[in-house]
C-alpha cells in the first residue's frame, strides 16, 4: 500500500442488470504503463473509465468495492469528482480536439481550472506542446484550427491538453487505433518518454502496442482481471491459460 | 420501361415541382415590387401619416414594428435558450421533460390570434401594461418561444457528444461544460432559430391586434408603455378599413414590411456566418 498509483479491491460494476466487471483486483504502479488486454467486451475500457469516473455519465451504472487513486476512495460520498478529473486525465480513442485553435485547445484546461493568469497561458502552452514534441512543428500554428492537424498531430494535441492540469495519472483508451503504423510508433515512444512523469494506464486492441510500449500488462476475460503481471511474463510465461491462448491469437 | 426514359420523367417532375415552390414567392415579390416601388420615397419613409393615412409617410409603423420584433426577441431568446439547455443538458428523459416537450409541441400550434387573447388578459389587463409595446412585444415573445426553444434543442443535440465527454474529462463542471464547449458551438443553430422568430413577429397581426397596435397614431411612441402602429397591422387597416387609399401606398406599404423583415434576416445571417466561420467541426 502507498507504491500504488491506482488501487481496486473487489471492484465489480453494473449497467443495469448487467455485470461489466466482476471482483476487479488491481494494482497500478506510479510512472509505469500498464497495458489492459483482453478481447473486445471483456471490460478493459470500462475499467479504464473508472478511474475518472467517466463511467458516471452512463445511466444506470453502479459501483461496489473499493477504488482508491492516489490513496484517496473516488467512490466515497465525499469525493471531489472535478479535482479527480484534474489528477486523471484521459486521451480517447479518437482524436478529439475541441474545433479550437491549438494553443485554446491547451488552454482550455487552464482556464477551466484557473490554474494560471492569463499572462502565463504562453508559457503553459509551449510546455505542454514540448512535452509531447509537438511544439517545433506547431509553434507558428498555434492559432491555426487543431482541425486542420494531422491525425497524429491532433492525437498529440490530446495528450498535451491534459498536461498542463499536472495529472498524476494519464488513461489512454486505445490511442492509437485511429492511427498509421508510423504515427502508432511515434506515441507510443511519446509514453515511454511521459513515464517518467506521469503514471500510464493503457487500454488496447493491439498486442504487439502491449508488448512493445508497456511495463505491466492485465489480460482481462468476461468483466474478470484473469492475470495481471510484468509484460515480459505476461507474454513469454503466462500462467494462465486463458492468457495464452489469447496472446497465441486462438481467440479474441 | 425504358430506365433512361423514366429517370428522365422523374428528374422533369422534381424540377417542376421545385418550380412550383418558387413560382409563388417569385410572383408575390415581383406584383409588390412592380405596385409598390413608386410609393416608396424618402417623405413616405421618414414622415407621420397625414390626412387619415392618405398621405404622409409611415415612420411610426415602421419603428412601432421593428421596438416590437427586437422585444420579442430579447425576451423570447434568452428564455428560449435557456429552457433548450435545461431540456437537453439537464433534465434528462423525464416524465416532467416529456411533458414540457409536448406543451413546446402544442404552444407551436396554437393560432397567432388566441395568443393575441391570451396577451390581452395577462399583459394588457391583469399585469396592467395596457395596450403597450411591452404587452405585444411579451404577446409577440410567447409566441416565438416554441420555434426559438425547438431549434435551439435541435442546435443542443446536434453538438457531438464528444465535446461534452472530453470537457467532463478535463473536470469541468457540467455548467462550464455546458458554458464553453456546447453552447458557443450550438450558436449559428441558435441563431436560426432566432431569425425564424423574428420573420414571423414581424409579419404576424393577430398577437399585437389587442395588445399595442394602434389604428392611426401620427406620433412616436415614447416609452414601452405607449401604444404604437405597425406595419402588418396598418398595412390590414389601409387595405380594408380606410377608403381612398392609394393602391401603391398599400403595396408599399407591403413592400417595407417585407424589406424590413428581409433586412434584419440578413443582418442575423450574416451574423451567424461569422459564428460559423470560426466554428466548424
Amino acid at each position: 500500500m502507498g507504491d500504488f498509483c491506482i488501487e481496486t479491491r473487489g471492484l465489480d460494476l453494473f449497467y443495469g442488470d448487467f455485470q461489466a466487471l466482476t471482483a476487479v483486483d488491481l494494482q497500478v504502479p506510479a510512472r509505469e504503463v500498464t497495458a489492459l488486454i483482453g478481447p473486445s467486451g471483456c471490460g478493459k475500457s470500462t475499467l479504464l473509465r473508472v478511474f475518472n469516473r467517466m463511467n458516471d455519465l452512463i445511466d444506470g451504472v453502479r459501483v461496489a468495492g473499493k477504488v482508491l487513486v492516489d490513496n484517496e476512495d473516488i467512490y466515497a460520498p465525499d469525493a471531489d469528482l472535478l479535482r479527480l478529473r484534474e489528477k486523471v486525465g484521459m486521451v480517447f480513442q479518437r482524436p478529439n480536439p475541441f474545433p479550437l485553435s491549438v494553443y485554446e485547445n491547451i488552454a482550455f484546461g487552464l482556464s477551466v481550472h484557473r490554474l494560471a493568469g492569463r499572462r502565463e497561458y504562453g508559457m503553459v502552452v509551449e510546455q505542454a506542446l514540448r512535452d509531447v514534441l509537438l511544439w517545433d512543428d506547431l509553434k507558428d500554428k498555434l492559432h491555426k484550427s487543431a482541425l486542420s492537424l494531422s491525425l497524429e498531430q491532433q492525437q498529440r494535441l490530446c495528450i498535451a491538453r491534459v498536461l498542463p492540469l499536472k495529472p498524476q495519472v494519464l488513461l489512454m483508451d486505445e490511442p492509437c487505433s485511429a492511427l498509421d503504423p508510423i504515427a502508432t510508433l511515434h506515441i507510443e515512444d511519446l509514453m515511454r518518454k511521459l513515464k517518467s512523469d506521469y503514471t500510464i494506464v493503457i487500454v488496447t486492441h493491439n498486442m504487439q502496442q502491449a508488448a512493445r510500449a508497456s511495463d505491466r500488462a492485465g489480460f482481462m476475460y468476461l468483466g474478470k482481471l484473469i492475470e495481471f503481471d510484468e509484460t515480459a511474463k505476461i507474454f513469454t510465461q503466462p500462467r494462465q491459460e486463458l492468457t495464452e491462448n489469447y496472446i497465441s491469437g486462438r481467440f479474441g | 420501361m425504358n430506365p433512361r426514359l423514366s429517370q428522365k420523367i422523374a428528374f422533369s417532375l422534381l424540377f417542376l415541382a421545385t418550380l412550383l415552390v418558387v413560382l409563388p414567392v417569385v410572383v408575390i415579390l415581383a406584383i409588390i415590387v412592380a405596385k409598390g416601388a413608386s410609393a416608396i420615397s424618402w417623405e413616405f419613409l421618414f414622415s407621420m401619416p397625414r390626412d387619415g393615412m392618405r398621405a404622409g409617410g409611415i415612420l411610426p409603423a415602421i419603428l412601432g414594428t421593428l421596438y416590437l420584433v427586437l422585444g420579442a426577441v430579447l425576451f423570447a431568446v434568452p428564455l428560449g435558450v435557456a429552457a433548450a439547455v435545461y431540456l437537453v443538458e439537464y433534465s434528462g428523459n423525464n416524465r416532467f421533460s416529456r411533458l414540457v416537450k409536448l406543451a413546446i409541441v402544442n404552444l407551436a400550434g396554437v393560432p397567432s390570434v388566441v395568443y393575441g387573447l391570451f396577451g390581452l388578459g395577462i399583459f394588457v389587463i391583469f399585469f396592467r401594461f395596457g395596450a403597450s409595446i411591452l404587452s405585444g412585444a411579451l404577446t409577440l415573445g410567447i409566441m416565438i418561444l416554441p420555434v426559438i426553444i425547438t431549434s435551439s434543442r435541435e442546435a443542443l443535440e446536434s453538438v457531438p457528444r464528444h465535446f461534452r465527454t472530453v470537457s467532463l474529462s478535463l473536470g469541468a463542471s457540467r455548467w462550464q461544460t455546458i458554458r464553453h464547449s456546447v453552447l458557443p458551438h450550438a450558436l449559428p443553430g441558435i441563431m436560426t432559430g432566432m431569425i425564424l422568430g423574428l420573420g414571423r413577429a414581424a409579419g404576424e397581426t393577430a398577437p399585437i391586434l389587442f395588445t399595442v397596435a394602434a389604428f392611426y397614431l401620427p406620433r412616436l411612441p415614447q416609452s414601452v408603455f405607449d401604444q404604437t402602429m405597425a406595419l402588418p397591422y396598418h398595412l390590414y387597416v389601409i387595405s380594408t378599413q380606410v377608403p381612398g387609399i392609394p393602391e401603391n401606398v398599400r403595396y408599399g406599404t407591403a413592400l417595407v414590411l417585407l424589406t424590413l423583415v428581409l433586412l434584419l434576416n440578413l443582418a442575423a445571417i450574416i451574423l451567424r456566418s461569422r459564428f460559423r466561420g470560426k466554428k466548424k467541426w
